[in-house]
């Protein structure tokens, strides 16, 4: 009789036998052999996942209404989110605007709130508001709050410049500001005058400083030729000034002034248009008086 | 024969593109186990610093990155008789090799036990062209010396040029660039049985395996145990595997004669099992743990538990005393023994300069063999184990371990052989060139 531990003993060294083969099928061998080949191993690592993911995305998109339906929903979540009452404008704010250019700001952006903050350019919005004249620099913001806050600095005027159309107020760069009605609107701004007059506006106003000591008597500037400028006193007196270098002729012509009381006189004009060689054009009376006078030596003081 | 000038140029060439991609395989293909090495070369030389530390034989050019070692099935006395169960062995053998080495490897180095080797002394004579020596001198040379008829079952394993002689002068290493008239050189050839190397080499090829070289196992366990004085001055190798025993005769650094002695360890188990009526895997069991070849009074007494799994307790609790395994070791030993010194005495050993013989191999190291052999082989015989390499598992260091070992260092720096030659009937290329100058020069 075998004992019953032999027989249990004896299982154990059959399922020993069993197992005692280690040896790898000819696939196993294989497959392992593959898997030590590292661009397999890559190929696994990343190729295969995107390629899974690849394919699962070119069958899901091969369906065109569920690539509309899901761009849909995309639109739909995206529109929800924009129209949230945080991302909401309500109001625009014109600061440091006087209320003529805030109401041409709110014309000239002519939007209606509420608004979303996502379909402002506000970029876009600054340029539209910049290419008003009587504006100099803007800036736009979204305040919290949802106000749109633009702020404004005005052109300040710095002249009047009178042209066949009417009156225009134009500042210190020449640029328009707005037009004007009437000279007696802006007593305080000096009047240019002529053809391309807006070019010379920095010029004109240096100038115009100068003919301080005149100020009373100045009337305007005429820009001549689009080149040069005349300065107009009252009673039809000029004073012709160079292309080059007007300022020193004009500083010239008061000293002159400030010596002999040259304008005081029957003058018509006084030409420094050649610095070197100034002239003077006489008025009527005094031009005929000039022809009527005997310049003979005993003559003296004749009149 | 060109067919096979052919396909050991090309495992020459795979060996190269191997050791260029810097990972090959050692495979030894043994009667009791089957090693698996993984060599990484990686172009660096690891010569350590030190006085007096020279060039030496490749072991720094590469570090064993992978070791597995499998039970070798359907293989008896070195000869492949199940190729499915060689094959599987193999694949398990190669596939924890590359488990250890975390990479694929493609091409493996084999070593052959079995297959008869036979060694032949072959020379050659021819006269110089020119006056200086030139390689396609050497290679005519090797091409001039008569090959026996082997027979036709027989396949060139090694053919080595061992001596060049120029003119008077022998023993040159290097007649290349010499001044002299008449190159004579002296060849080994060793050839084994065709069918034995072709079943290898099937297995391997189940395996998805390129077969980079071949070399004798008794050859590359003479590379691995013998020191190079040894190897210089002339020395035997014994590798006492487990289904045969090779024997390789070094003289000035050229292996000179191989044989094999078809008797190894598993005859010793299977006598073990015989005598003790028990099971191999026990009776092996016995040998690796009690084993011995010197039976002392002290044996008498020692009693060994034989074990067993046969179910019969009776069976299974006997004992043996330690003189009696000894008594059935003993003979089969010195049957072996007594076999390699025929061999050696057939081969003329005696005559040379120096008759160092080391034993190597797993079946040397049975205690009591460094006393046992001096009575039979000479007094000139140490027990020898193979050169430390590089990365080597500590299990592997062991004696069983020369082949795989030489088989390494054999991968590293190989022999010149025969076929690393050009042979003058391919030399078509100069000629070929000068015609093309010449339909040059009258074309235009």
């Amino acid at each position: 009789m075998r004992p019953v531990k032999g027989d249990m003993r004896l299982a154990a060294a059959e399922a020993r036998e069993t197992r005692r083969d280690p040896a790898p099928s000819r696939l196993a061998y294989r497959m392992n052999r593959l898997m030590l080949r590292p661009g397999f191993r890559r190929f696994l690592r990343y190729g295969l996942p995107i390629l899974c993911v690849a394919t699962v995305a070119l069958i899901w998109a091969s369906d065109a209404a569920r690539v509309d339906a899901a761009f849909d929903r995309v639109g739909e979540l995206r529109r929800q989110l924009e129209e949230r009452p945080e991302f909401m404008v309500h109001m625009m704010a014109v600061e440091h605007a006087s209320d003529e250019t805030a109401a041409q700001v709110r014309s000239v952006l002519s939007m209606d709130f509420p608004m979303s903050s996502f379909d402002m350019e506000l970029s876009e919005l600054r340029r539209r508001v910049r290419t008003l004249d009587a504006v100099a620099e803007a800036s736009v913001r979204i305040r919290t709050g949802g106000v749109l806050e633009i702020d404004v600095t005005e052109r300040q005027p710095a002249a009047i410049w009178r042209t066949a159309e009417g009156l225009t107020l134009i500042d210190e760069t020449g640029h328009r500001v707005t037009t004007l009605d009437a000279r007696a609107d802006r007593p305080d701004l000096p009047l240019l005058a002529g053809p391309a007059a807006d070019k010379g506006v920095a010029e004109a106003l240096e100038l115009i400083a100068a003919m301080e000591p005149l100020e009373g008597r100045l009337r305007g500037l005429l820009r001549v030729g689009a080149r040069r400028w005349d300065v107009i006193l009252d009673r039809d007196q000029r004073i012709l000034l160079p292309e080059v270098d007007p300022l020193t002729a004009l500083q010239k012509a008061i000293a002159l002034d400030a010596a002999q009381d040259l304008f005081a006189r029957d003058i018509a004009a006084v030409d420094f248009r050649n610095p070197r060689r100034p002239a003077i054009r006489l008025g009527q009376g005094a031009a005929e008086d000039l022809y009527d006078t005997d310049f003979t030596p005993d003559g003296e003081q004749s009149r | 024969m060109s067919d096979l000038y052919q396909s050991q140029r090309s495992m020459r060439a795979m060996r190269r593109a191997a050791i260029q991609r810097g990972v090959i395989a050692i495979l030894d293909v043994g009667t009791s186990k089957i090693a698996c090495l993984v060599l990484r070369f990686d172009g660096r030389d690891r010569v350590p610093e030190g006085e007096g530390i020279g060039h030496m034989a490749g072991q720094t050019q590469f570090r064993v990155i992978g070791a597995a070692t499998t039970r070798s099935r359907g293989i008896e006395l070195g000869e492949t008789c199940a190729v499915q169960e060689t094959e599987r062995a193999i694949r398990t053998a190669v596939q924890a090799a590359q488990k250890m080495a975390n990479t694929r490897v493609d091409h493996v180095i084999a070593c052959l036990s079995g297959g008869q080797p036979r060694s032949y002394g072959l020379a050659g004579i021819v006269r110089v062209e020119g006056n200086v020596v030139g390689e396609h001198d050497v290679a005519r040379v090797l091409q001039a010396c008569d090959v026996p008829d082997y027979g036709p079952d027989r396949e060139i394993l090694h053919a080595q040029p061992v001596n060049f002689a120029l003119d008077h002068r022998t023993g040159l290493i290097d007649p290349r660039d010499q001044i002299g008239q008449r190159l004579s050189c002296d060849m080994h050839m060793l050839t084994v049985d065709r069918a034995v190397i072709e079943n290898l080499i099937y297995c391997l090829k189940r395996c998805d395996l390129e077969l980079a070289g071949v070399a004798s196992s008794a050859y590359v366990s003479g590379i691995a145990a013998l020191v190079e004085d040894e190897q210089e001055l002339g020395a035997a190798c014994i590798d006492m595997g487990g289904g045969t025993t090779g024997i390789s005769i070094f003289i000035k650094k050229h292996m000179i004669y191989a044989d094999t002695v078809r008797l190894g360890g598993a005859h010793v188990t299977s006598d073990i099992s015989k005598g003790l009526q028990v099971s191999l895997a026990v009776a092996e069991r016995i040998k690796t743990f009690h084993g011995g070849v010197l039976a002392t009074g002290m044996d008498d007494r020692e009693m060994i538990e034989i074990g067993g799994e046969t179910g019969d307790w009776e069976h299974d609790r006997r004992t043996v005393s330690r003189a009696e395994l000894i008594g059935i070791m003993r003979p089969r030993v010195e049957e072996i023994l007594e076999e390699v010194r025929g061999r050696l005495d057939a081969a003329g050993f005696e005559h040379l300069p120096s008759q160092q013989i080391v034993l190597t191999g797993g079946a040397s190291q049975i205690p009591g063999l460094d006393t046992l052999a001096p009575k039979i082989l000479g007094q000139q015989v140490r027990v020898g184990r193979p050169l430390r390499v590089h990365g080597l598992p500590q299990a592997a260091t062991g004696a069983a371990f020369a082949s795989s070992v030489g088989l390494s260092l054999f991968a590293a720096h190989p022999q010149d052989e025969w076929w690393d030659f050009e042979m003058p009937s391919d030399r078509g290329a100069p000629r070929s060139l000068k015609r093309a100058v010449k339909w040059f020069k009258e074309n235009w």
